[in-house]
């Protein structure tokens, strides 16, 4: 029997998620026998090219760059998880959504204290994915199958998440490590 | 005096005349989550956290007295799924940023959620514009994680004798003032008001006092609130399925 395949991805998030998944140290030497890895920037696949048991996503949606990954997770992945709090809940990115994405990017681009930008424009390059109106966990785009809350989940948290999900086994995680922080 | 007898979640308990039902509960162990309600102040049945079904009917556990052979229902599939939309609703209405906010750890809204499983809310977030009034020199308050639980506007009047607090607005609009239009600088409030200290939240805090207590040793680090009470119960994920 082949192995479950497993994909991960960052979407508006910091990378601390993916940090926190590397801290199952040894573990890894399980995972390697657990699973195989689809597309995911710890083995820098970009493209499914099998269908995916679990798909691990970090970050919520703040572009539409975003927003096209994350239905490419949700179109080739059995069960897709929110991981960790950008993603369940927009977290530190999602700031943004408390004020005008004008004042945003003028404070960003234009009249910040430690901005340099001679031109005093706006980036709009086409290449540039479009922002969203407002930054949104993964729930509010597409269906989320599971969300791991944690900044980040801690990696017991996230190994004891995957290790249920590639095994059919029911997830139950001891109070200790459900945390929003 | 004699003892009025009720039964909680099939559990007969004998209370005396006067208490209230969550009172009644937590003397025999049996602990009802929640939020507005602080001990020392009087009932206000706000939060709605507590909602009980005494005789098949909705009734806050903290505003409702005892009564003598009244069925109380608690600890049900339906109540905790009622609580539980509550603390998602109160999460989605304000802006809560756990990861960044100086009580996370010793925050009972988030404390609750943990207990009550919740991974992340299923209703849409709001997002709205609140502001943050860091005017006093030792106190702030930001109303972004305010949830008008009202604990430190009964505190302030009741306790601190001060009635520095009050709202404006109603439904959606009410919102926490400090004299309509005024400045938190410019109140009667002292740092060693038992105000300050009423909030159940991150909305209220003193200030350089930040992030004192390492992670793991805050007060729902470990235990979720309400085991001070009764043994905690089974805590798992669940699939965020839609209300």
């Amino acid at each position: 029997m082949s192995k479950p395949k497993v994909a991960t991805c960052s979407l508006a998030g910091c990378f601390g998620c993916h940090m926190s998944f590397l801290d199952i140290d040894e573990r890894i030497l399980q995972l390697v026998e657990l699973v195989d890895f689809g597309p995911s920037p710890i083995n820098d696949l970009k493209h499914f090219t099998d269908r995916c048991r679990v798909g691990l996503v970090e970050g919520g949606c703040a572009n539409a760059e975003n927003v096209r990954v994350l239905r490419e997770f949700r179109t080739h992945c059995d069960i897709l998880v929110s991981m960790g709090y950008c993603a369940t809940s927009g977290g530190i990115p999602a700031m943004r959504n408390l004020v005008s994405m004008e004042e945003c990017l003028r404070e960003a681009y234009m009249e910040g204290p430690s901005v340099h930008n001679p031109t005093g424009r706006v980036p709009g390059d086409l290449e540039l994915p479009l922002l969203l109106d407002k930054v949104r966990p993964c729930h509010e785009v597409v269906k989320i199958d599971y969300h791991l809350p944690g900044c980040p989940p801690s990696a017991d948290a996230i190994w004891a998440a995957l290790c249920a999900l590639v095994s059919d086994a029911p997830i139950e995680l001891p109070y200790q490590l459900i945390k929003y922080d | 005096m004699s003892e009025i007898t009720l039964t909680i979640d099939g559990r007969e308990i004998t209370t005396q005349p006067g208490r209230t039902i969550l009172e009644a509960a937590e003397e025999h162990g049996i602990y009802i989550p929640r939020l507005c309600h602080l001990p020392g102040l009087k009932p206000f049945g706000g939060c709605r956290v507590c909602t009980v079904l005494v005789n098949g009917r909705s009734e806050a556990a903290c505003t409702q007295p005892v009564a003598q052979g009244i069925v109380v229902e608690n600890d049900t599939e339906q109540l905790r799924a009622w609580r539980r939309n509550i603390i998602e609703m109160l999460f989605v209405e304000g802006n809560h940023f756990c990861p960044s906010c100086e009580k996370s750890g010793d925050c009972e809204l988030q404390a609750l959620a943990y207990r009550m499983g919740i991974s992340a809310p299923r209703h849409p977030f709001l997002w709205p514009r609140r502001e943050v009034d860091a005017s006093h020199p030792d106190v702030l308050i930001d109303h972004n994680r305010c949830i008008l639980c009202a604990r430190c506007a009964r505190t302030s009047r009741d306790i601190d004798g001060k009635e520095v607090f009050g709202f404006v607005g109603r439904g959606p609009a009410r919102k926490l003032t400090i004299n309509p239009g005024a400045r938190l600088v410019d109140s009667a409030l002292d740092v060693t008001d038992q105000a300050v200290n009423a909030c159940p939240v991150g909305a209220i805090l003193r200030k350089r006092g930040a992030y004192a207590t390492p992670v793991g040793r805050r007060h729902y680090d470990r235990a979720p609130i309400g085991s001070g009470i009764e043994t905690p119960a089974e805590l798992t994920i669940d699939r965020g399925d839609q209300p």
